[in-house]
């Protein structure tokens, strides 16, 4: 994995763009200043622990709301200026799969096609499509309500992939996976990739390594580390590298990433 | 438009498949046949007793309309303000309880396209349940000769007083993530509107006046008397627009910094 598919004429496309972004629960705020981007072709892993503002900061880059301070930018467009448009653009899982319990599998993810904007002649073939990548096909007539949390996530993908977004925000996608069907939706996602744009969070650090391209440790609401996974220096695992970043907090401000990873490197080293 | 009557769609056949909806209209029908019952045999009742007396010309003058479908409208209109609160209580709460809120707010949809196919949805159901309560008036008919516009101005009458209801049962269900407070302040709001007049009843003036407009029952009473006003029209098309107006403000409210 390379760093990211340049555009045809070797520009970089930058796919999303946040911006300073602040978010304030009333006055707890839970995101402080973010920034950082993510290009075209580009898997991006967003990391942090628990409580450190993932699913926040992927709730407004998706537009389910407002950010309190800072702006995103979807393909170039604002998500809160010109919202419609930049939610076009968008497949989003959330943490928890947004699935209508007594719905049927099918009837469900046809909905979304059409809600999605799918074309009335193509919903039939991007259903298809859908169940088969996210391997649904046998469970097609299904209701909702009754498959496994790890067949509830399949279809979460599947809706997150329906109308063949060029960029794809997933919150947690492995979570409540069995091994086998880990190994699965990472191959799918690696194959999802080709020319789309995808932000995925994980507590799983082997799968940033595999799958992504680009690593975002963020640590109480702030940016720990934003770096090219392929920089990351040999020898050196994403483990030590988080622990790191996150034991930097309150001093963290101003440390860049490569002051990080030497650091890392060197007590590695050493 | 298109967005809209996909998101009704679906939320009709949610009804369809939701165990609520069949007890709320289960529950309209039975009562409704119970009051309807009691009804007919007070006119029987009645039949009889000015019979005895032996008093012609007020036998002619009884009538079912006036006797039987008037106050039956009114009983269903009571059971209306119960039950509506529960079938509209989980439009919104649930989808947020569950999630799928994320998946409504992030798809490229208007908010007003969100409302509105949710609340031709619910509109729908409400005239399906309003017109199988015209078995009562279908039954009269085999038996007397009640008038048929009368009835049917009551019917349409009994059908705006539900999506006014509906539309306050919408906008209590937006603000909440919980169906039971959706469902009790949808009531209280109902039941405020029912008894809005009462306190006025004594005074005089504009607020009176004001009050008095306020008043379901006061439109509705109208109706099920045989009158199609289009004031009275008009009133309960500017409840439910108001309602949804709300609604919308407040499922747009998300997105506001
Ligand atoms: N609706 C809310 N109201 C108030 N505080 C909230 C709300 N949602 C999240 N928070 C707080 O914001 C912080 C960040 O939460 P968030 O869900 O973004 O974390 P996360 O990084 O996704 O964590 P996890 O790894 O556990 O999923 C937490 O401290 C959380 O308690
Ligand atoms: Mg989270």
């Amino acid at each position: 994995m390379g760093a990211g598919v340049r555009g045809a004429g070797g520009a970089v496309e930058r796919m999303i763009d946040v911006k300073h972004l602040t978010k304030a629960y009333g006055s707890f705020v839970a995101v402080k200043d973010v920034s950082f981007r993510a290009e075209r072709g580009q898997i991006l892993g967003f990391l942090g622990p628990n409580g450190a503002g993932k699913t926040t900061t992927m709730r407004i880059i998706t537009g389910f709301m407002p950010a309190t301070a800072g702006t995103v930018e979807i393909d170039g467009l604002d998500i809160f200026e010109n919202s419609l448009e930049a939610r076009r653009r968008i497949g989003y899982l959330p943490e928890n799969p947004p699935l209508y319990l007594d719905m049927r599998v099918e009837a469900y993810l046809r909905f979304v096609a059409k809600l999605r904007g799918v074309k009335r002649g193509e919903i039939e073939a991007a259903l298809d499509h859908a169940l088969k990548t996210t391997g649904l096909t046998d469970m097609a007539h299904r209701i909702c309500g009754q498959l496994s949390k790890g067949y509830r996530q399949r279809v979460g993908l599947a809706q997150a992939l329906i109308h063949d977004p060029p960029v794809m925000v997933l919150d947690e996608p492995t979570i409540g996976l069995d091994p086998r069907q880990i190994h699965e939706i990472r191959d799918l996602i690696r194959g999802l990739a080709g020319g789309r744009t995808i932000v995925l969070s994980t507590h799983i650090l082997p799968e940033v390594s595999q799958i992504c391209d680009k690593v975002v440790i963020i640590n109480d609401g702030r940016v720990a580390l934003e770096e090219m996974v392929k920089d990351i220096p040999e020898g050196t695992s994403l483990e030590e590298v988080f622990l790191h970043a996150i034991a930097r907090e309150g001093h963290a401000e101003g440390v860049s990433a490569e002051e990080a990873l030497e650091e890392v490197g060197a007590g590695h080293s050493a | 438009m298109r967005n809209t009557f996909t998101i009704a769609g679906k939320e009709l056949t949610g009804y369809f498949v939701q165990p609520v909806a069949y007890v709320v209209l289960t529950v309209f029908i039975l009562l409704g046949g119970w009051f309807f019952f009691a009804m007919l045999r007070q006119f029987d009742e009645m039949v009889q007793l000015v019979q005895m007396m032996g008093r012609p010309e007020t036998l002619s003058q009884m009538n079912l309309n006036t006797r039987v479908i008037d106050p039956l409208l009114h009983d269903l209109s009571i059971v209306l303000v119960i039950v509506m609160p529960a079938l509209t209580m989980r439009v919104f709460a649930e989808e947020k309880r569950a999630g799928t809120y994320e998946l409504l707010l992030t798809a490229p949809v208007r908010t007003g396209e969100i409302v509105a196919g949710k609340f031709l949805a619910a509109a729908a159901f409400t005239l399906v349940m309003v017109a199988l309560a015209w078995i009562f008036p279908l039954i009269l008919m085999v038996f007397g000769n009640p008038e048929l516009g009368v009835m049917f101005a009551g019917y349409l009458g009994l059908f705006l007083l539900a999506l006014s209801f509906v539309s306050v049962g919408l906008f209590t269900s937006s603000l909440t993530q919980n169906q039971i407070i959706a469902a009790i302040s949808s009531f209280g709001i109902l039941i405020l509107l029912f008894v809005i007049s009462w306190p006025a009843e004594a005074g005089g003036g504009v607020v009176w006046a004001l009050l008095k407009y306020l008043s379901l029952p006061e439109h509705f009473s109208t109706m099920t008397r045989g009158v199609i006003d289009t004031s009275d029209v008009v009133f309960f098309l500017s409840v439910v627009a108001t309602a949804l107006f709300l609604t919308q403000r407040s499922v747009e409210s998300a997105r506001w910094r």
